[in-house]
């Protein structure tokens, strides 16, 4: 008996449907494996890359957010400044502060004498230094008559020579910084008057000329500025015109012909945007160059199609119940979709929102054409002033010949990166705290 | 009998049917279509989805203080019919209704009715539940709030109070009004779509298969219910459960291919049917 059944067992082992299934197990098993092996291995190209990138502009771009320098003992002399003691601002403003701070840093170095050096000694220190002095009298008239000293940048040469960009071991000849400035600088360094700090100007700063006194501020602001003027736009035309599209507009050829060119809009090259901009906005409707209204109008053209898709499809997912239940106890058609649909629909058209916004911060080519790639110093107070873009700025730095803008440029790029990071997590809180919980 | 000859049974009534479809003429209904104190009105009703007619010259009455139940198999047009009474088919494209539909005296496919106030009398309940995705209180009061049925917070917690104790939710849920519809079993959950219904205080609650996605535990608490509700109420039921139709109605309609067979009281209709289709549907043979 026993040994008919192991028979039997036997023999289905070798021939029933369970041998035959048994039989593909291991092709099944196999193949479940190299499939999660790829899969593991996508994601960990990709993180790769991300790591490749993040490191690679990181390392690069660190040191923009440290700059050296340099205390002077500065002697605010009454006769220069003020000699009339009157503290009027105007006064103040025209006095040279120039020639303060070169003496204060040829007291330093009683040794240099000859013209050309002390021209080259002055050079050490940045072109801003003057009018750093200069806001810090102005801001306090008080400071005229006593001795201060104030940390104040060096020349972007030297700070790169010490941040050892610059290598000492190349012959004077093929380097940017004589032996005699090398010299100075070390004698600075070694005496504890040279000093690397956090570079604040890298912040507070618009562009400039100067790389030591370029900043991202002009630039960060603007992009704020456009991107406000963008969601201020995009978002309700884009929620509006997906929520008609959706939910109340009829099915026929016209919303099907809409329908067909939103799509189509979304994938127009973007600098065509900045031509229709130039054209309409600046030539036809007469609004200000390089300003961040028009750049947030033309960004809004290329935003909505994307808000509008993912509106849209963030609608369509609202279950049909829901309108049923709205209407069922009375709720008008608009009711039911201000009270209902759209709550429900809100998170998923605020991710649509958010990636519309992060292409459009991201965004450079249409901006150029409506002329937001000026050299613009001044930080833009509002959406009229002209200004730049953040992508725009990194883009102008990147083209510039100073050794000292590739880390500028490198810096540019994590502050961008950090807008974005700081854009998402916002979305992300939002979307957290409106989801509904079934 | 056989299964063939099951089949051959319903075959036959199904293709009589569609021939009389297609020569553009139907059998009538056998039966009273006449309540004692109707409500609601429906005479020679025809739907229509694009081409496709759903619904064939029904007329029926719904009557106050009284359970109607329509029975028939899948697709026969039942729930097509049930919607019409509130114009929910009016968010349907395509579809098209014909014929007069009465509350009381008013024509609700008039051009002058106005489908929010309709809507407000005559309450509907859905095959799943559907609370919205916010807090018990905020299902019931709901309707009352848009509607301005409550003067203030009192009027409005009475309201919701009440309405939750009609529909036999109160006890279970008055310690946890703020917390989501949507966190309840099934058949609370549909208890809740009953008192959002009843909330707003309509003359007519429609109900479109409300069990069939509860448990025979659920499903007798809402039965019972229903029983409790018709002392206020007309209802309507669309079920596919005859032994349901049987339980809680007084009147049934039996509906087939888009026609309404048969209607009578519910004991004769289950226990003396006049017509060879209805009784060969509630006896099991075809549906």
């Amino acid at each position: 008996m026993t040994s008919l059944n192991e028979q039997l067992q036997k023999q289905q082992a070798v021939s029933g449907p369970a041998a035959l299934v048994r039989k593909g197990l291991k092709r099944r098993y196999r193949a479940e494996r190299r499939f999660r092996l790829f899969g593991m291995l996508a994601v960990a190209l990709g993180l790769l890359f991300v790591v490749i990138l993040f490191s690679s502009i990181a390392s690069n771009g660190y040191t923009a957010f440290r700059q050296a320098y340099v205390r002077l003992d500065i002697n605010l002399d009454q006769a220069k400044l003020d000699p009339d003691n009157t503290r009027d601002p105007e006064v103040l403003g025209k006095a040279s502060y120039r020639s303060l701070v070169r003496d204060s840093l040829y007291a330093m170095f009683p040794e240099v004498t000859s013209r050309s050096d002390k021209r080259d000694l002055a050079n050490v220190l940045s072109n801003g230094a003057d009018y750093m002095v200069r806001r810090a009298v102005m801001e306090e008239p008080g400071l005229v008559g006593t001795r201060q000293s104030f940390w104040v940048p060096v020349d972007d040469e030297v700070d790169m020579l010490i941040k050892g960009y610059i290598d000492r071991n190349v012959a004077e000849s093929e380097r940017r910084v004589s032996d005699k400035v090398i010299g100075w600088v070390d004698q600075l360094q070694r005496d504890g008057h040279l000093e690397s700090r956090f570079n604040t100007l890298f912040f507070t700063n618009g562009d400039s000329r100067d790389a030591e006194l370029a900043g991202v501020r002009g630039a960060l602001m603007g992009s704020m500025y456009t991107l406000i003027v963008t969601l201020l736009l995009s978002f309700p035309v884009g929620v509006a015109t997906a929520v008609y599209l959706e939910e109340i507009a009829p099915r026929n050829r016209i919303t099907d012909f809409i329908e067909v060119n939103i799509n189509n809009l979304a994938a127009v090259p973007s600098i065509v945007f900045g031509l229709l901009g130039l054209a309409v906005f600046i030539n036809f409707f007469g609004m200000p160059r390089s300003a961040p209204v028009v750049g947030g109008l033309v960004l809004t053209l290329m935003t909505l199609p994307t808000i509008i898709i993912a509106s849209r499809a963030a609608l369509k997912a609202v279950p049909p119940s829901i309108r049923q239940a709205a209407l069922a106890v009375g709720a008008s058609p608009i009711q039911t979709i201000t009270h209902h649909v759209v709550p429900l629909a809100l998170p998923g058209m605020l991710t649509g929102t958010i990636i519309g916004m992060a292409q459009a911060l991201g965004e450079t080519a249409p901006l150029l054409m409506i002329g937001m790639i000026a050299f613009i110093v001044d930080v833009p107070q509002g959406v009229t002033d002209p200004s730049t873009v953040l992508p725009v700025q990194i883009f102008l730095w990147a083209d510039a010949p100073e050794r000292a803008f590739v880390e500028k440029t490198s810096g540019a790029i994590l502050v961008l990166l950090g807008f974005l990071t700081l854009m998402n997590l916002v979305a992300v809180v939002l979307r957290k705290r409106l989801e509904t919980r079934w | 009998m056989t299964k063939d000859t099951v089949q051959r049974a319903g075959k036959f009534h199904v293709d009589a049917i569609q021939e009389k479809a297609a020569t553009g003429k139907t059998r009538g209904t056998v039966g009273d279509i006449k309540a004692v104190d109707p409500v609601m009105r429906a005479t020679g009703v025809d739907v229509f989805y694009g081409d496709k007619q759903a619904i064939r010259n029904i007329s029926l009455e719904i009557g106050r203080n009284e359970v109607v139940a329509m029975i028939g198999p899948s697709g026969c047009g039942k729930s097509t019919f049930i919607r019409c009474f509130n114009r929910m088919n009016d968010t349907i494209e395509n579809c098209r209704v014909q014929g007069d539909i009465w509350l009381d005296d008013e024509d609700i496919y008039d051009k002058d009715m106005d489908v929010v106030l309709l809507r407000a009398r005559v309450g509907m309940v859905f095959q799943k539940p559907n609370p919205f995705p916010k807090s018990i209180y905020e299902n019931v009061a709901y309707g009352p709030r848009i509607h301005g049925l409550a003067g203030n917070r009192t009027d409005l917690d009475a309201i919701v109070e009440s309405s939750l104790a009609k529909a036999g939710l109160w006890e279970e849920v008055r310690d946890r009004l703020e917390q989501p519809g949507t966190g309840l079993s099934g058949g609370q959950q549909q208890r809740l779509c009953i008192a959002r219904a009843i909330a707003v205080s309509p003359e007519v609650i429609l109900m479109d298969e409300p069990c069939s996605a509860l448990d025979p535990i659920a499903t007798a608490r809402i039965e019972d219910l229903i029983d409790e509700l018709r002392k206020n109420y007309a209802i309507a039921i669309v079920t596919h459960s005859m032994q349901q139709a049987a339980r809680v109605s007084q009147r049934t309609a039996y509906f087939h291919m888009g026609e309404l067979v048969e209607v009578g009281a519910t004991d004769q209709v289950f226990t003396n049917p006049r017509t060879k289709l209805t009784e060969d549907y509630i006896t099991g043979r075809f549906g």
